[in-house]
């Protein structure tokens, strides 16, 4: 189940592995959680939501949140949120591109791309050839005021 | 593209992007509201006050799960049994409105800008919920939202509205709507009830009246009838509803004249028999049921684009 709008590209790599290597095809979901932010009163404006796919039911089964980005926790929460209003899954597991950590929520990956050391005000930006037109990830280091 | 409306008072000066904007959030709407738990929680701890001053209930119902669906409170004002009927004055329901602190205030009223006098005294953000003949803007977004669901997109399409022109709210609100996403809209309907600025003179841009129905329905991609108000016979503007319905009703054979499968729409409540027949309004090609179920999901849009954020907030 990816999250939307890297994340969803992510488990759609992530879906044709499994199905190279194992020739299994696994059902693939999009979700979006801007409804589940928990700043929506602290921005100027409502932000963009967009369709969740969800073509299977989630009750009893195992299904792996994947994101690019794993920062302060708040958009898995979200994301937990938004996944329980479909049914009860028997477990929630995350997969994320890169963990840059500064948690903010008790939450940690199942599984890890890549763990990459970075100070709270840096940005980092992770770019997808089916959204960005290139694989690249990007740490801009904070400019110091 | 960023939200920066606070009412929704009439489509009539909003952009094609503001208009595709909410019709895109819709179609998330309808996503949640196909969910096992139609809820989602944007709205919790917002207040949206439904001020209905003229009878209406599909409209009122409508509004009402589209801010429950997104976990807001919703409180009801009636005309009827509130204080309006005790002689309140508009302005003074304004002033209660404000010291209750809703954030959104939906409100029908018989009088074509009463919303417009709402909003400029308030701080909640308001949307016009039908006024007078004036406008009824959600059913304008709703039904351009059905259409071009159906079609795919507007541009270029000819959409009929039929019936009472010059009294609707609705057909007003169509064409605000319609015209600006590529649409091109002929008015059919009985000369008393078509504005005579627009049969005689010139009407808005992308607007044709045709007098003839057969004529107008000919090669048209999708047909709105209007409801026909039955006290309009009364002040000399028909002959007969008989008479009515056989120059101006949507039967099967004129539906017939349409592209094939060509839409019909009707904002209800449905007069079968008059302006619309019972084998058209529940036919193959009938949106009407759609119409409603969509509505629920563009009020749900609106909503959320007007109140999700916190205008203090700035940025």
């Amino acid at each position: 189940m990816g999250i939307r709008a890297r994340g969803d590209a992510l488990a759609a790599r992530i879906q044709a592995a499994i199905r190279a290597n194992e020739g299994v095809e696994v059902p693939l979901g999009a979700i979006d959680i801007t409804l589940y932010r928990d700043d929506l009163t602290r921005i100027g404006y409502a932000p963009v939501v967009r369709e969740s796919e969800i073509p299977f039911s989630v009750d009893g089964r195992v299904v792996v949140l994947v994101d690019d980005v794993l920062f302060t926790g708040r958009t898995i929460r979200a994301a937990m949120d938004a996944l329980v209003d479909y049914g009860r899954p028997r477990a929630i597991r995350l997969a994320v591109l890169v963990d840059r950590g500064h948690r903010e929520l008790p939450i940690r990956a199942d599984f890890v791309g890549k763990n990459v050391p970075t100070a709270a005000g840096d940005d980092v930006r992770v770019h997808l050839a089916e959204v960005d037109g290139r694989d690249e990830v990007e740490v801009v280091a904070r400019v110091p005021a | 593209m960023k939200w920066t409306r606070r009412h929704v008072l009439e489509t009539d000066d909003w952009s094609r992007d503001e208009i595709e904007t909410v019709l895109d959030q819709t179609r998330a709407m309808i996503e949640i509201l196909q969910r096992p738990i139609r809820r989602a929680p944007p709205l919790r701890g917002r207040t949206v006050i439904l001020f209905f001053a003229e009878a209406s209930t599909r409209t009122r119902v409508s509004f009402e799960l589209a801010a429950k669906a997104l976990s807001a409170d919703v409180t009801n004002i009636t005309a009827s049994g509130s204080s309006v009927e005790k002689g309140e004055s508009l302005y003074d329901t304004v002033r209660t409105l404000q010291a209750l602190g809703g954030d959104v205030v939906v409100m029908r009223h018989a009088s074509s800008g009463a919303p417009y006098f709402v909003a400029e005294r308030t701080d909640a953000a308001v949307i016009n919920a039908g006024d007078g003949w004036h406008a009824h803007p959600t059913q304008g977004l709703l039904d351009a939202y059905t259409l071009r669901d159906a079609l795919g997109d507007l541009d270029s399409k000819r959409v009929v509205i039929v019936g009472d022109v010059l009294h609707s709210r609705v057909a007003r609100s169509d064409i605000n709507t319609l015209i600006p996403l590529g649409a091109r809209v002929t008015l059919s309907g009985p000369p008393t009830l078509i504005p005579v600025a627009w049969r005689c003179g010139q009407p808005p841009p992308g607007v044709t009246y045709e007098s003839d129905l057969d004529r107008a329905l000919d090669g048209a991609d999708a047909v709105i009838a209007l409801r026909l108000q039955r006290e309009r016979q009364e002040s000399g503007l028909l002959p007969s509803l008989r008479e009515y319905s056989r120059v101006w009703g949507l039967t099967a054979d004129r539906v017939a004249r349409m592209r094939q499968g060509a839409p019909v729409m009707h904002p209800g409540p449905m007069n079968e028999g008059v302006e619309i027949d019972a084998a058209v309004a529940h036919g193959a090609s009938s949106l009407i049921e759609k119409q409603v179920t969509n509505g629920v999901a563009v009020r749900m849009a609106l909503l959320y684009l007007l109140a999700a954020g916190s205008p203090e907030a700035g940025a």
